[in-house]
């Protein structure tokens, strides 16, 4: 066991695989000596090389779309978008491309290909450098969708993401980089991809959610408890494929759900838990679902406009006591 | 260049045109379903490129590429039977004539996305560069790719790399209806290169010769680690853009220029003047042509219909 951060945690596991995977590379802006933007691939162009580890040209189409013709020929290229927000330039190859390949071609060419995305909001650092587009991903077969809130969960899950042969969107969340955890040391740790974690059991009211809400999460369950309130706390974990099964048992045994996540709710990842529960959990509901996420607008730049629009954990505390009114 | 290849390359070139000939011809029938971008008048840069090329060298390929992965070895029966829907096609279905591919013949797929086969084949470049493999990749795209930002992002990243990936752009002047020369302001794309740092050379996409030495120059100097070359290969589609199109915007004056300048006919005559084969040798290469694809045909009629479920299957890799 080490206590580690959030980025030492993707550097770890992106070691242990690169040890024993020859063919795992590494693409991405400033990944080599410069260790990363957030500093995730520090020790790594040190350890593997330049031939493993490469620093691109700022050119998301290209990189992406080279990423794409790496995977289908033999490698299993780890790309890192410096920011999830620019994902958006690269999105033909991995939605019309990646996610189209193995089905289109007959099952004959399979795409192993990891696409890191930095995101999240709360940081100031407004509206091309905030936003979070899981959503968008998760809607498209062929892709898995992976977002991790602690270091352990970063670990596990980022190494079954490299061993898994499909395309996976792997969103990190930019607040979360310095949160320290503890983590496994073994090599063969893993998470495995679509299961949900429990990171707070409770028997008055279900919050759903995911990445840097959970922690927020956990802080109105603190808060909640001492009001007598027993909060359970379902972290998704992985947002496609997602694990209903979890989600239903936690909407079972309390009878009310809060669908949580930091950011704007049309057809959102929150909207798609809300209508799984409604679809499958409908009898045990004991008051109406209910969704809370950031406020219709791009994420401003100003501490107060940001913190205005992004749900906090008053927001959360505030919910729920409604829903248990 | 030696005789059996020449031969080869006739021989190709005829295959390709009676294929897209047959296509049409289904297609009227009603016996194929969706939409066909035939190559009709350009089987001289697939043939004289992909004879450059060893079977296990890749290539990316577009919506018009029925040329390119012909040449690269695809068999017509599996072909016809894709293009029918016959789960022993070659995408078992799925994928139809925009999407033909085969790893064992390192066809990375034909693309319906306009330039975006170009980022694929710089990836397949890099990975034989990492595995030391000697394998040379080959992005085949149009005049009206070499506008999209992925063609300048591919190539940029391939100079800077040193990658052994060969540019072949099909000059044909038009990109769907509108005539390139309006939106685009150099005449020769091959000049992009200078920009790039690497070798951009023009050629004359009719000359199923010429395309073949240009392109063999370029492969080799890929496999020797010399990096990317830009082969621009003039030339023009017979047809319009896709077999329901009308095509009222090119001037008649200009196709029928054009239908002169037939590449296989050129060549039939350069075979002839050599003495490589007598007009006999030419028949017989169209008859046995003919023969092959009307087998073809027939295979893939006999071909089964996927089950409904195999809709859902194949969307993950397990």
């Amino acid at each position: 066991m080490s206590r580690i951060t959030y980025a030492k945690a993707v550097a770890n596991a992106l070691a242990e695989e690169m040890r024993r995977d020859k063919n795992v590379i590494l693409m991405g802006l400033d990944i080599g000596p410069y260790g990363g933007a957030f500093g995730a691939t520090k020790g790594l162009y040190e350890e593997f090389g330049g031939e493993r580890v490469l620093d691109m040209p700022i050119s998301e189409a290209g990189y992406v779309g080279a990423a794409v013709g790496a995977a289908a020929t033999g490698m299993r290229p780890v790309v890192e978008l410096q920011f999830s927000d620019w994902v958006t330039i690269a999105t033909d190859q991995i939605c019309n491309q990646a996610a189209n390949m193995h089905y289109m071609f007959g099952g004959i060419v399979k795409v192993p290909m990891v696409v890191r995305l930095p995101e999240g909001a709360y940081l100031q650092a407004a509206a091309q450098h905030s936003h979070m587009w899981e959503s968008w991903f998760a809607f498209v077969p062929g892709l898995k969708v992976v977002i991790p809130s602690t270091p352990r969960d970063l670990k596990g899950l980022l190494k079954s993401s490299i061993r898994d042969d499909n395309p996976v969107l792997f969103f990190e969340h930019k607040k979360l980089y310095d949160e320290i955890g503890e983590v496994p040391d073994d090599p063969d740790f893993l998470i495995p991809i679509g299961k949900a974690d429990i990171k707070r059991t409770g028997k008055d009211i279900t919050i759903v959610t995911y990445s840097y809400m959970v922690k927020k999460a956990l802080e109105a369950a603190e808060i909640l408890e001492k009001e007598g309130i027993d909060v359970e706390v379902v972290d998704l974990r992985t947002i496609k494929p997602m694990d209903i099964d979890t989600i239903i048992a936690s909407v079972k045994k309390t009878g009310k759900v809060l669908c949580f996540q930091e950011t704007w709710l049309t057809c959102s990842v929150m909207s798609e838990v809300a209508a799984v529960i409604a679809e499958h959990a409908a009898e045990y509901l004991d008051t109406p679902i209910r969704r809370l996420g950031a406020k219709e607008a791009p994420i401003p730049f100003s501490p107060e406009l940001e913190n205005y629009v992004l749900p906090q954990v008053e927001d959360v505390v505030k919910t729920v006591k409604e829903m248990l009114k | 260049m030696d005789k059996s290849l020449k031969i080869k390359m006739y021989r190709d070139m005829v295959r390709i045109r009676l294929f897209e000939d047959k296509v049409n011809e289904l297609v009227r029938k009603g016996e194929l379903y969706g939409f066909y971008h035939l190559c009709t008048g350009q089987e001289a840069v697939a043939v004289g490129v992909c004879s450059a090329l060893n079977k296990d060298d890749y290539i990316t390929s577009t919506h018009r590429g029925h040329g390119h992965v012909i040449a690269k070895g695809l068999e017509l029966k599996r072909m016809v039977a894709e293009l029918m829907g016959k789960v022993e096609g070659y995408n078992k279905a799925k994928g139809g004539s925009m999407h033909l591919a085969s790893p064992e013949y390192g066809i990375l797929g034909a693309n319906g996305i306009v330039g975006a086969g170009i980022p694929i084949a710089t990836g397949a470049a890099l990975s034989s560069k990492l595995l030391k493999n000697n394998r040379v990749a080959v992005s085949f795209f149009g005049d009206g790719a070499s506008n999209q930002g992925t063609f300048h992002e591919a190539i940029n990243l391939a100079s800077a790399f040193n990658l052994p990936c060969i540019y072949v752009c099909e000059n044909n002047l038009y990109g769907v209806g509108t005539k390139q020369s309006k939106v685009r302001k150099i005449e020769n794309i091959a000049d992009r290169a200078a920009a790039y740092g690497i070798p951009g050379v023009v050629v004359d996409g009719n000359d199923v010769e010429a395309v073949y030495s240009c392109a063999k120059e370029a492969v080799e100097r890929a496999r020797r680690g010399e990096g990317p070359t830009l082969i621009e290969c003039k030339t023009y589609r017979w047809g319009a853009h896709h077999n329901a199109e009308n095509d009222t915007y090119r001037p008649p004056e200009e196709v029928e220029a054009w239908k002169k300048k037939c590449p296989i006919k050129r060549f039939a005559q350069v075979l002839l003047n050599e003495g490589i084969l007598d007009t006999k040798g030419l028949n017989d290469i169209e008859a046995e042509a003919k023969r092959e694809l009307e087998e073809a045909v027939e295979y893939a009629r006999k071909c089964s219909s996927p089950s409904l479920e195999s809709a859902l299957e194949d969307v993950y890799s397990n």
